[in-house]
């Protein structure tokens, strides 16, 4: 087997060497009766082309031909080779996670600019290493604001990507944290009047009555949220500190905040970074990321890294603040959190770095053109409307004259991947879609798309 | 002494800085394609109060200075393609470049989770694959593999746990866990809402069924057990301390960090496991990348199955489906399938291997097996118990001039290999825990032996030598004290020069 450096009589030599006879003896331990007898069921084994070829198999069994307006979480961005290229570098694929620091100073280097980074587009004091993925970032950014306000009921938007709240739902269940939906007005924004209720009604005091709802601990949102709509994060965390609650703020779509202002009032922000250099690859693998306030960083869950220096002053890094994790602390660490994904955060590093100032800027600002070109030329089709007021950034809900699943099975045979239906997650939104575009969309195809979207309308049913 | 270290000597590294110290205004690592629709003005777009201006504390820099930058970088750290890694719990093997290739391909990394069915049964047949190879090498029934990690799976696979006690009518309190278990075991079970009761190992380091006796109450919901132990031994009772458990209404769950001696062995499904977890970074050979990303599929018998988290891949009408009409299940535990392009690089590993996986595991028992027995005597072996994938010395005979397992582990550096696990399991004073895996070479695993037994003798004649390694790395021990004490996480701008006289 070609991953395996040994000959027969090495293996032969090491047995020998041991003092077995045969390389079965050393699995006498396992009981008898547990023992594999036969081989395996499983396909196999495979050379590399053969591997090579079932995969390409499985690939044109997918998408491939067609033009997608998917977005809702998963972005396509343009990635340079030279991200790849980098990643791919066997010192960054094939090492661990950087303990030993004095042979990691190349992944801690990169994981304290990614932490810079992180900052800075996110209006941060303090960023970590990575977390899972964004649901799970905005679920760990809950339970860190659970343990920092001692308190353990939460307002979320219904505008929070439906995924992520059932993410956070499953957790909250078996921790006895209180969930309570905030709905959305004609913007697509969170209904502040609501909000501002539940937030400045009775129950804030330090005691609660069963008579009484609990004290809020904070409020959740998405910004750019589920329907493209920037919220008002700034006044939204006003009312939150009002009423001593904090503000978590998930960020799905990164490139966004290459022209929208960051999250600075929010208390923790939870970000996805797919949009920095990662392919959709069904859905992962990606990286979340949590920032926050320098005076919370001893309640952030996973890895930091830190500068410092050796006995000869020489500077450098290493992995910091583990008297918060789970390898030290065990069960009263601040999560569970362990592999994260750094390769991933790497990747969104060097995207970044590629990108530049200039170029988050540019690639932010096609996107809002693109984005903003293709809902005027779909609502110059009779009967198509913006279902929402708000202001987007590269993604908007469309209302179509009919449904939106039918729509879609027709733009398929145009080899258009069509808006995505709400109606499913918000059942008054039937015959709403929502439409993602972004600088890899061309022009010629949000035209081709309309086009469609208007000959399908025009056909009657 | 040029002989004594054999397997690296030293040779330059570039210096290097903060990528934003490279930054000047006007340069950029990329050109984009021009903007093919009208532009747009942000500010009258968005408002004053949504816009910003561009983002001030990023880099600007040219594309050859992001490839020297990360390549330099890259060259300071140490690597399974650069040799031995042998991190005991980690399983530290070779991760095949074709797994990176079709991970990438055109119609694999391209396809979006949201996009239809019909048009994904690619992508969907590829998890059925990795489904049947995982069910198959375990011998469970059923499997979700939307869990991110490791840490992640053992929370779903606890929850599965509570939901079906629940549908028996109490999902207990307590979750027992060994002494010599990995942190994030304990750490789970808080998340999932138990309480954790620790229990001791016996005195071959394994587990105390007797005293188990006494702790399974009708309280307990659950036992959390690595199988191998993390002392590399195979818990001889384990189809006992099922049975215990099940005749107490509770059930074993099994920490899949060391499937890595089992594959094509032993399936835990046959000795009584109910729930257990995969690391697919581990045994399925998918890159650590410095930390992530990895799946922690997780893997149950038939009466956990109805639990599931959602979405649940099924067959209708000789198509693959997502289903998440799932009235019972504990729900979703992350968005979309899970990490994806995992799955495809650990299925492209199984192919690899097929029924020959079996192999790899005995390779991977012998190596560590070698190592045992070629320093045996020369450290500190305590317990006896057979070895399989990994082995767990203690510094207790270097200890006596002073030497820890954390200045060996420093010293191995020096010798040009990455240090084993150190000071874990805890329940070994001063731990040496090394996992060679099959993927070292009876020379790479004799040059190991080699430094380690050169080490030992220096420890005894020239203990200060050891004691303040890393000698030949860029940067020696650093202040982990002071980075903790004030911390320092970001790079900040230079605060603005103030105007010239």
């Amino acid at each position: 087997m070609r991953y395996l450096p040994k000959s027969p009589s090495e293996r032969q030599e090491m047995l020998e060497a041991i003092g077995v006879q045969s390389a079965g003896d050393l699995f006498r331990t396992i009981p008898e009766q547990f023992r594999l007898k036969g081989s395996l069921q499983i396909p196999g084994p495979l050379s590399e082309a053969e591997i090579i070829k079932y995969f390409r198999d499985r690939a044109a069994e997918n998408s491939q031909g067609y033009t997608s307006f998917l977005g809702a979480g998963v972005y396509s961005h343009l990635r340079s080779v030279v991200t790849d290229a980098m990643i791919q570098r066997g010192e960054f694929l094939t090492s661990y996670t950087p303990y030993q620091a004095e042979i990691s100073q190349g992944t801690l280097q990169a994981i304290f600019e990614f932490q810079t980074l992180m900052c800075e587009l996110t209006g941060q004091e303090v960023a970590n290493a990575s977390m899972w993925d964004g649901s799970t970032a905005t679920t760990e950014a809950v339970l860190m604001a659970e343990r920092l306000t001692g308190r353990r009921r939460f307002l979320v938007a219904q505008s929070v990507h439906p995924e992520y709240r059932q993410v956070l739902a499953t957790y909250a269940h078996n921790l006895g944290l209180e969930i309570e939906l905030i709905g959305f007005t004609a913007s697509g924004q969170i209904d502040m009047a609501v909000l501002e209720a539940k937030l400045g009604g009775a129950g804030q005091d330090a005691k609660h009555t069963p008579s009484r709802p609990a004290p809020i601990a904070g409020v959740v949102v998405q910004s750019p949220n589920f329907f493209g709509v920037i919220e008002p994060v700034a006044h939204i965390a006003k009312l939150a500190h009002h009423a001593e609650a904090l503000t978590v703020v998930a960020v799905a779509e990164a490139v966004s905040l290459g022209v929208v202002r960051p999250p600075v009032e929010a208390d923790i922000v939870a970000l996805e970074a797919q949009s920095f250099g990662m392919a959709p690859s069904y859905g992962g693998p990606y990286a979340g990321v949590i920032t926050t306030s320098e005076k919370y960083v001893r309640q952030m869950p996973g890895r930091l890294a830190g500068q410092t220096t050796d006995a000869n002053g020489r500077l450098g890094f290493c992995l910091t603040l583990a008297t918060r994790e789970q390898h030290i602390r065990r069960e009263r660490a601040t999560s569970n959190i362990c592999t994260n994904q750094a390769l991933c955060a790497l990747a969104a590093t060097v995207h970044l770095c590629l990108l530049g100032k200039q170029g988050l800027r540019e690639v932010a600002e096609q996107n809002l053109a693109k984005a903003h070109f293709a809902a005027s030329e779909l609502t110059k089709i009779p009967g198509v409307t913006r279902a929402f007021t708000g202001p987007v950034f590269n993604e908007f809900v469309v209302r179509l004259p009919r449904s939106v699943r039918l729509v879609n099975a027709e733009l398929l045979r145009e080899k258009i991947i069509g808006p995505l239906p709400l109606g499913q997650s918000y059942p008054h939104l039937t015959k709403c879609g929502l439409v993602c575009v972004t600088e890899t969309t061309p022009r010629s195809e949000i035209e081709r798309f309309a086009a469609a979207v208007k000959q399908i309308l025009s056909t009657p049913v | 002494m040029p002989d004594r270290i054999k397997k690296a000597r030293r040779h330059p590294s570039q210096n290097e800085g903060l990528i934003f110290d490279k930054s000047a205004p006007g340069k950029r690592g990329i050109e984009l394609p021009p903007l093919d629709v009208p532009p747009v003005d942000v500010r009258a777009l968005l408002g004053d109060d949504y816009a910003r201006d561009a983002v001030d504390g990023f880099p600007e820099v040219s594309e050859i200075e992001v490839i020297r930058h990360f390549t330099r970088l890259s060259t300071w750290n140490y690597a399974i393609d650069l040799g031995m890694y042998p991190l005991g719990s980690c399983t530290m093997k070779y991760n095949p470049r074709v797994n990176e290739f079709v991970a990438r391909l055109e119609g694999i990394a391209s396809e979006h989770p949201f996009q239809p069915q019909e048009l994904s049964q690619g992508c969907l047949k590829i998890m059925a694959a990795l489904q049947q190879c995982l069910l198959e090498i375990t011998g469970m029934d059923a499997i979700t593999m939307q869990p991110s990690a490791g840490a992640q799976g053992e929370l779903t696979g606890l929850l599965l746990i509570r939901a079906c006690l629940a549908s028996r009518g109490n999902p207990r309190k307590r979750v027992l866990i060994p002494d010599s278990a990995h942190g994030t075991n304990p750490a789970t079970a808080v998340i999932a809402g138990y309480e954790v009761q620790n229990i001791r190992s016996d005195a071959r380091g394994q587990m105390d069924v007797e005293h188990l006796q006494t702790l399974v109450t009708d309280d307990v919901a659950a036992l959390m057990v690595t199988n191998p132990s993390t002392l590399g031994t195979f818990e001889p009772r384990i189809a006992e301390v099922s049975a215990l458990l099940h005749a107490r209404g509770a059930l074993l769950y099994m920490d899949g960090a060391n499937m890595n001696a089992l594959a094509g062995v032993a399936r835990p499904g046959d000795f009584g496991v109910d729930v257990m977890h995969l690391n697919l970074h581990k045994t399925f050979s998918t890159p650590h990348g410095g930390g992530g990303p990895g799946a922690g599929p997780v893997l149950v018998k038939k009466e956990l199955e109805p639990f599931l988290p959602v979405p649940v891949l099924v067959e209708k009408d000789g198509r693959l489906a997502l289903d998440s009409h799932r009235p019972q299940s504990i729900g979703r535990v992350r968005a979309f399938v899970g990490n994806f392009g995992v799955l495809v690089r650990a299925l492209a590993y199984t192919l690899a291997y097929g029924p020959g996986i079996r192999q790899a595991t005995e390779d991977a028992v012998v190596n560590a097996n070698y190592i045992r027995k070629q320093l045996e005597g020369v450290f500190e072996l305590p317990y006896s118990s057979p070895s399989m994938h990994e082995v767990v010395f203690s510094d207790a005979r270097q200890k006596k001039f002073g030497v820890n397992t954390m200045d060996i582990a420093k010293r191995l550096i020096d010798y040009g290999f990455h240090p084993y696990t150190t000071a874990f399991p805890l329940i070994v004073p001063g731990a040496l825990m090394i996992e060679p895996t099959e993927s070292e070479s009876k020379e790479e695993c004799d040059l190991f032996i080699d430094a380690m037994r050169s080490i030992a003798e220096e420890a005894a004649t020239e203990p200060e030598l050891v004691k303040t390694a890393p000698h030949a790395t860029r940067v020696g021990r650093l202040d982990e004290v002071g980075a903790a004490r004030r911390p320092v996480l970001r790079w900040r701008p230079p605060a603005p020069a103030k105007a010239a006289d």
